[in-house]
């Protein structure tokens, strides 16, 4: 008899999600999915409203990393009011957005890392739940935790400098930003007392980053072959091949390293890039035209930009990369798990650019904004900390929005997660006759490496119920348990 | 009598007695003369029991902020004729409620505005006007700058008790220099008493009656409005109804105008 297990909500997720797995008579997978039972619309809502409102407005579609739909947004209106594609920011525009969104990956990182996944490192994947969380954490590793907060407070503390508010602030406004960088928020990064400035931050990351490495040496199997599988990678990169967060061009490779995708500009997204749906779940499935829909799906995320990008312009970064590359001998990192190696490395990246940044004395004085000829249109990519996000609007003549296409970090993810929570519930499932709680956290711990936003809202630290339900072929419960 | 009805069917400009009504101009000149006339013809009166002196001729809302008291307003703005239409001036004079950006003060009054009745009557006016449009704050770009939200702060209103009505009503973005979003008009007719061409002619009306009234644009006068003139049609505004196009988010947050002091703290600061 077939069974069907149900795994809702998902915890120590972004959002609200659930899986199912159908298990057939000979226990094995036959299906499995990641569902997205959350429906937001700010496509829709933003219609009639003036366009230099969508920055503000959209970002509230999340609570964790607000600042990138912030800033995609705040892109994507440059276009509209003449300011570019990118590059037509005056230097302090460009240079306090891009301080703003280090801080946010800085941040963003952080949280996932220390709060989310953490747990499940020190503890162990099948150790007892009611240790395996922050709080369990905070007990037995309090420097850790520690580490943890101050790291996230720190990059609060620069969003607010930047954005005006650590969550949902006004800073960028079509054309540039609003505020320059304070004499005494400067100094307050470079010199603020222990542990809040800039070199501690330094420090800490490159700390997180060998902790990492040492967790793998001593966990080789299961970090390297824990839901791994091939796929295609797309990110933006700075147009010399760098890896940039804030701005670049498109660029997809795909298992090998072969690039599919060839460094095209984002304006024309969807001559390369087409979202499908599908009945079970409220989150699109993007993919590559030119490869369909079977095989164009591909990740983004830090694991993905480690394998478009060709180098890392921060010294510490770049030396870390180049470690994380020799793993794979220069081929793309395809090993779900390494997600977390390769957003550490990231953290420490952001840290040297908020770093370079905050000695820029361009932050401090210099023109805001900059405008042009009007345009109707306009798209704006970014480099969120889950992943490459597109905001596309087009307005009337009157200044109102018409039209809004956001594709989501997590989005993108959609399809790898699928897989990869196929592959957790093959590894772990088949063929058992009972289905423990330490088997339920690893397909939760294989959708956790993608640090999903199911809904851009704030949820998180495991407090929500995990249930799981079997049922047989005609529906019926056989038996259920929440954690 | 509910506090409601109470507070609506407080006396007005229209129906308060001759003594009491104040002879107020249109004419800027017209009124400064007439200030000069009673200059220094002080009024005695108590508000909340505390002895005030204000010269004759000021409405109860300037006589209590020459005190260092603040009297909230929405629909008042200081130099144009006021209306009594938000009602969110109310006090008690003597024992009745009435408006006091409509009535002269005089000689004797006890006026109570700072008393627990009092201010849940203003806690319902808020809450009402909040209900009763879509002032979604956090995107909002007149948010910090906002006379209502920060009144909601003041007298911290965490949530409305009446149901939202979420009524549509029509955004008018057909004009080259501004925008108008009716869900966030208050009706205060404050564009309407205020903002005219050089010639005298009015921008602003008020068209329809009853829950049917929404504000309306002059769209030939308000196409020749300049840059600096949409800026103050803003500035008018006491919420986000009228948005200077183009213009948003400027203000960082942490320096608008109620970021760091709450709205009033102005005026209480004085004489203290």
């Amino acid at each position: 008899m077939e069974q069907k297990i149900t795994i809702e909500p998902v915890t120590r997720v972004e959002g609200h999600g659930k899986v199912t797995i159908h298990i057939d008579d000979e226990g094995n997978i036959s299906q499995s999915r990641l569902h997205i039972v959350e429906f937001r619309g700010f496509e829709r809502f933003v219609q009639g409203r003036p366009y230099w409102e969508a920055p503000v407005l959209v970002q509230r579609l999340c609570g964790i990393c607000p600042v990138s739909h912030h800033l995609a947004a705040a892109k994507a209106l440059d276009v509209i009011v003449g300011a570019g594609t990118g590059d037509g920011l005056t230097p302090t525009g460009e240079k306090m957005r891009r301080l703003m969104h280090y801080g946010q990956i800085f941040q963003s990182h952080a949280l996932h890392f220390f709060h989310l996944v953490s747990p499940d490192l020190l503890f162990g994947v099948d150790a007892d739940p009611a240790i395996r969380n922050i709080i369990g954490v905070i007990k037995k590793h309090p420097d850790l935790a520690v580490q943890g907060v101050m790291m996230r407070k720190f990059g609060q503390e620069i969003i607010k400098a930047t954005a005006g508010k650590k969550i949902h602030g006004t800073g960028a406004i079509p054309g540039g930003i609003n505020k320059h960088l304070t004499q005494e928020e400067k100094d307050s990064f470079l010199n603020g007392p222990d542990p809040l400035n800039i070199d501690k931050m330094i420090s800490w990351s490159v700390d997180a980053v060998n902790f990492l490495k040492a967790y793998h040496k001593e966990n080789k199997e299961f970090i390297d072959g824990f839901a791994a599988f091939p796929s295609s990678h797309l990110s933006i990169v700075r147009k010399d091949g760098a890896l940039d967060l804030y701005h670049g061009v498109l660029r997809a490779v795909d298992a090998d390293g072969k690039k599919i995708l060839h460094d095209v500009d984002y304006q024309d997204y969807l001559k390369y890039i087409n979202e499908e749906v599908r009945n079970w779940s409220y989150m699109k499935f993007p993919y590559l035209l030119d490869r369909g829909k079977e095989n164009g799906w591909y990740r983004v995320g830090p694991l993905a930009r480690l394998n478009t990008c060709d180098f890392i312009p921060s010294p510490l970064a770049q030396k870390e990369f180049e470690e994380f590359k020799a793993y794979t001998n220069g081929k793309p990192n395809n090993m779900s798990m390494h997600m977390h190696w390769a957003r550490l490395i990231e953290i420490l990246h952001s840290a040297e650019m908020m770093k370079e940044l905050l000695n820029d004395p361009d932050l401090m004085k210099g023109d805001l904004v900059v405008k042009g000829k009007k345009l109707s249109e306009g798209v704006g990519v970014i480099e969120a900390p889950r992943g490459t996000l597109f905001h596309h609007y087009a307005i009337n003549e009157n200044d109102q929005l018409t039209m809004a296409n956001l594709i989501v970090s997590t989005t993108n993810n959609n399809e790898p997660m699928n897989v990869a929570v196929n592959l957790a519930a093959k590894q772990f499932m088949t063929g058992q006759k009972k289905i423990t709680e330490g088997m339920m956290n690893a397909v939760e711990v294989a959708i956790r490496a993608y640090d999903p936003c199911l809904s851009c809202a704030t949820h998180a630290l495991g407090q929500m119920p995990l249930e799981i339900v079997l049922v047989d072929r005609a529906n019926n419960i056989i038996d259920r348990k929440r954690t | 009598m509910s506090l409601i009805k109470r507070i609506f069917s407080s006396k007005t400009e229209e129906n308060i007695s001759g003594e009491q009504k104040k002879e107020y101009s249109e004419n800027e000149d017209h009124k400064n003369t007439n200030k000069s006339n009673v200059m220094n013809d002080k009024i005695k009166f108590t508000i909340d029991g505390k002895e005030c002196k204000a010269d004759k001729g000021a409405n109860l809302v300037e006589a209590a902020k020459a005190n260092g008291i603040f009297i909230p307003t929405l629909c008042h703005l200081e130099g144009v004729k006021p209306a009594g239409s938000c009602r969110i001036c109310n006090v008690k004079i003597n024992g009745r409620f009435m408006t006091a950006c409509t009535t002269e003060i005089a000689d004797g009054m006890m006026i109570e505005n700072n008393t627990t009745d009092i201010q849940e009557l203003r806690n319902i006016i808020i809450e009402t006007l909040f209900v009763s449009g879509n002032h979604y704050c956090p995107a909002c770009e007149k948010s910090g700058n906002c006379e209502l939200q920060a009144l909601g702060y003041r007298y911290k209103m965490l949530v409305p008790r009446f149901p939202f009505e979420f009524e549509e009503k029509v955004v008018d973005a057909s004009t080259p220099k501004i925008f108008i979003d009716r869900n966030r008009c208050i009706l205060c007719k404050r564009c309407v008493r205020s903002l005219k061409t050089k010639d005298g002619k009015s921008i602003f009306a008020i068209n329809g009656r009853g829950h049917k009234a929404m504000i309306n644009i002059d769209h030939e006068l308000a196409n020749k409005m300049t840059d600096e003139e949409a800026q103050n049609a803003m500035d008018t505004c006491p919420v986000g109804s009228i948005l200077k196009k183009e213009r948003g988010y400027v203000d960082p947050i942490g320096s608008r105008k109620y970021d760091k002091k709450p709205i009033g703290s102005e005026i209480e600061s004085v004489n203290k």
